[in-house]
C-alpha cells in the first residue's frame, strides 16, 4: 500500500493522512493507491501538511508498517527514548520499529 | 568572556523580529517552504524527523551561569526537558515548534544567545580549545581572536552566500583538543623567533563523504594580518568554487584539486591585496575584545594537594582532572556518557546544577567540548570534592573521560532526517560491553566515534576506532574504521572491510580492542598499537 506523510507545519508534528485529514498515528493511515501527489498538492497548498511525501507500507492487522525504518522511527519517536514515543506505556513498541 | 554592546543586542534583536515576521508569513500562506526554509536554516531551524530543530550557537563553547540556565529554561518550557551538546561545541533542541521558534530566539537574545550561521551556507560557529584560558600547554588565550572573527564575519556580505558552509577553529596549544585540521580553516597561535605571536593557517580540512587533512599552507601569519589572511582563503574558494556540484562545494574540494602549491599561491596573491585594503583588525580593537577574556582574579597561595581518602572521588580526579595553568586551580571535566545513555544529552536539572557549579566554583564559566562533555575551567583543588559530590547526586560523576566509553555518537537516524542508520544505540551497547571501569582504565585512552551517516557528524573518519552507519537495502549496517585521530596526530581512519549489523559491530569493535590488548607494548595507546603493527594485524583480528 501507498500512504502519505510528512509534518505539521506549526508543530512539526509527524502526521499521516487519514482519508479524511492528518492524524499522528500511523495506524489511522490510508491507502492513496495513485492519488498521492493530488492529495499532497492541495494540501500543501491548504498548509495542512509540510514536506508531505509518498511512501511504501505493509498492511498488517495492527495497521499499516512503513516500508522503511526511517518512516517507521518517525511514526513510533526515538528509539532511544521510549518514554518520549507515542506509546511510552508499551515496552515492546520498539520491536515494531526493527 | 565576551559581553554584547548595543549594537551586537540591536542586531540579535532586530533578527528575531524579522524571523517572527517570515514565521507569521509562512503560516500566513505568504510564502511556501521553498521561500520559507532558507530563512528559517538561517536561524538554525532544521525540520528533523519528529519536529523542528533548533541549533543554538554556543561560540567557542564557552557560556556562563545565566546562559546555561536559560538553556535549561527554554528546555523545560519549549523542548521536552532536555538538549544535545554537538560536536561543534553547539546544543540542539529536538522538539520545537515553529510557531514558538521567534518566541525561543527572543529568550535566548535576552541572554546574549543566538541560532544564527549555526546552519546554511556560512562561517559556523568557530569552535576553540574547551581549555582555553586555563589550559597550562597554552600561549595565551585563543577566544579573543575567535570572538574577533565571529564578529567580523556575521553578516558579512561576501560570506553570506559562501559556496558550502565554512568551520573555522582556533586554538593556541600544542596539544590538539578541537579536531584543528579537520577544519576548513584552522588556525594555531603559535610565536616566532622574535617572540612575536602569529598564527599556523591549515586550510582544506573536512570530513563528510570526501574526508581531507587540511594541509598547513602557512608557517606565520602576524597576528596583525590574520583577518586579511582569512578573507584570502575565502576569496580563492567563492571565486573558483564548484557551485553546480553539491558535493563538490566545500573548499577542501576545490584545495585539493587545485593542489597545495597552486592554492596556496593563489592565497598569497590574494593576502597582498587584502592587505592593502586596511580591513585588518586594529590593536585597540583586539584590546578591547582581549579585556573581555582576561583572566579571572586567581588566588594565590592555595593548596595543591587534593585529598583523595575517597576511592570513587580519586578515581575520577585521575580521570577527570586535568593540569591548570595556575597553582592550586584545577580543569574538571563533566562527563555527559553515562553508561547506556545518550551522550551529550543534559536535562534541564542538570543544566542548572553544572550553573550552580560554575558560579559557584569556577568564576561562572563552563565550557561544551567538541566530544560532547562540558567542561569546569577554573575549578580550586580544595574546592574538587565538593564539585564531584554534586556531580554524583545530578549524575554527571561518571569518570571515562577518553577512554573507551566516551563515546561520541551524532543523533543518526533517532532523530536525525539525513542519517542512514542509528547511533545511539551502538554506542549505548559498546558502552555496556566495556562497563568495567577497571577493564577500561586498563585499554586507557581509545576514542570511538559514531557516524549515522557519511556526513560524518559524529567524526567517525577521526575515531581511533570510527563507525559509519549505512543503509543496505533499507537495514542498518555499520562499516568499521581504524586509526584515525583528530589530535595534533591528525590521522583519517580506514574503512576495514565488509560491515556488520548493530550487534555484529559491536563484537568487531571488542575483537578490535583484544587485538590491540593483546599486541601492545607497555604503555601504548590503541593508536599507538595500530600504527605500529599496521593495519593488516587487526584487520585479521577483526575478520578471522
Amino acid at each position: 500500500m501507498r500512504i502519505l506523510t510528512g509534518n505539521d507545519l506549526k508543530t512539526g508534528a509527524v502526521i499521516w493522512w487519514t482519508g479524511r485529514g492528518w492524524s499522528i498515528h500511523v495506524e489511522d493511515a490510508a491507502d492513496v493507491g495513485e492519488h498521492g501527489e493530488a492529495i499532497l498538492a492541495a494540501e500543501d497548498g491548504a498548509r495542512r501538511v509540510n514536506g508531505g511525501y509518498i511512501i511504501n507500507a505493509d498492511e498488517t492487522p495492527k495497521g499499516p508498517r512503513p516500508a522503511h525504518i526511517k518512516d517507521r522511527i518517525r511514526a513510533l519517536g526515538p528509539t532511544v527514548r521510549p518514554d518520549l514515543s507515542l506509546k511510552p506505556a508499551d515496552p515492546a513498541a520498539g520491536e515494531w520499529v526493527i | 568572556m565576551y559581553q554584547y554592546d548595543k549594537y551586537d543586542q540591536a542586531m540579535v534583536d532586530a533578527r528575531v523580529e524579522d524571523f517572527r515576521d517570515q514565521v507569521r508569513r509562512r503560516i500566513a500562506g505568504d510564502m511556501n517552504d521553498d521561500q520559507f526554509k532558507p530563512l528559517r536554516l538561517k536561524n538554525g531551524l532544521y525540520l528533523q524527523l519528529h519536529a523542528y530543530m533548533l541549533r543554538v550557537a554556543i561560540p567557542y563553547g564557552t557560556l556562563d551561569s545565566r546562559q546555561l540556565r536559560k538553556l535549561a529554561e527554554i528546555a523545560r518550557k519549549y523542548d521536552r526537558g532536555y538538549g544535545h551538546f554537538t560536536t561543534r561545541q553547539n546544543l540542539q533542541y529536538h522538539w520545537i515548534k515553529l510557531e514558538e521558534a521567534p518566541d525561543i530566539l527572543a529568550e535566548l537574545a535576552t541572554v546574549e544567545m543566538h541560532a544564527i550561521q549555526t546552519s546554511g551556507e556560512s562561517i559556523r560557529n568557530i569552535s576553540a580549545d574547551q581549555y582555553a584560558g586555563a589550559a597550562a600547554d597554552e600561549i595565551c588565550d585563543p577566544r579573543p581572536w575567535a570572538e574577533l572573527l565571529r564578529q567580523a564575519t556575521s553578516f558579512h556580505p561576501e560570506f553570506s552566500y559562501l559556496p558550502r558552509k565554512f568551520k573555522i577553529c582556533v586554538i593556541s596549544s600544542p596539544a590538539d583538543r578541537a579536531a584543528l585540521r579537520w577544519h576548513d580553516c584552522a588556525l594555531r597561535i603559535v610565536r616566532n623567533e622574535a617572540g612575536e605571536e602569529g598564527f599556523e593557517v591549515y586550510a582544506g580540512g573536512g570530513m563528510g563523504r570526501t574526508p581531507f587533512i587540511a594541509y598547513k599552507i602557512r608557517d606565520f601569519c602576524p597576528a596583525a594580518q590574520i583577518f586579511s589572511y582569512i578573507q584570502a582563503i575565502l576569496r580563492v574558494w567563492n571565486l573558483h568554487a564548484r557551485r553546480d556540484n553539491i558535493h563538490k562545494q566545500r573548499m577542501k574540494i576545490l584545495v585539493h584539486d587545485l593542489g597545495e602549491e597552486e592554492f596556496r599561491r593563489q592565497v598569497e596573491e590574494a593576502f597582498e591585496h587584502f592587505l592593502t585594503l586596511g580591513t585588518d583588525f586594529p590593536q585597540a580593537e583586539y584590546d578591547r575584545i582581549a579585556a573581555y577574556f582576561a583572566p579571572p582574579p586567581f588566588e594565590t597561595g592555595l593548596p595543591e594537594e587534593i585529598d583523595r581518602t575517597d576511592p570513587d572521588f580519586a578515581l575520577w580526579v585521575d580521570q577527570q582532572v586535568i593540569a591548570h595553568k595556575a597553582p592550586g586551580y584545577a580543569i574538571a571535566n563533566i562527563s555527559l556518557k553515562p553508561i547506556g545513555g545518550i551522550g551529550g544529552d543534559v536535562t534541564a536539572e542538570q543544566m542548572e546544577v553544572v550553573a550552580d557549579l560554575a558560579k559557584r566554583y569556577s568564576f561562572d564559566d563552563v565550557r561544551v567540548t567538541h566530544a560532547q562533555n562540558l567542561v569546569l575551567p577554573h575549578v580550586r583543588k580544595i574546592d574538587l570534592y565538593a564539585v564531584w559530590e554534586a556531580l554524583r547526586e545530578a549524575k554527571l560523576a561518571d569518570a571515562n573521560l577518553d577512554l573507551v566509553t566516551d563515546v561520541i555518537a551524532c543523533p543518526g537516524l533517532d532523530y536525525c532526517t539525513l542519517a542512514n542508520a542509528r547511533s545511539i544505540p551502538v554506542a549505548q551497547k559498546i558502552q555496556q560491553r566495556f562497563a568495567d571501569m577497571d577493564r577500561q582504565r586498563d585499554l586507557g585512552e581509545l576514542k570511538i566515534k559514531i557516524s549515522g551517516c557519511i556526513n560524518a557528524c559524529g567524526h567517525h573518519h577521526a575515531g581511533h576506532i570510527g563507525i559509519l552507519g549505512v543503509d543496505r537495502k533499507g537495514t542498518e549496517n555499520y562499516q568499521l574504521l581504524l586509526g584515525g585521530s583528530g589530535a595534533e596526530d591528525t590521522t583519517q581512519a580506514k574503512i576495514t572491510g565488509p560491515g556488520f549489523d548493530e550487534d555484529g559491530v559491536v563484537d568487531a569493535v571488542e575483537r578490535a580492542v583484544e587485538c590491540y590488548r593483546t599486541l601492545r607494548d607497555p604503555g601504548e595507546r590503541f593508536l599507538d598499537t595500530y600504527r605500529r603493527v599496521g593495519f593488516d594485524a587487526f584487520k585479521e583480528a577483526i575478520y578471522g
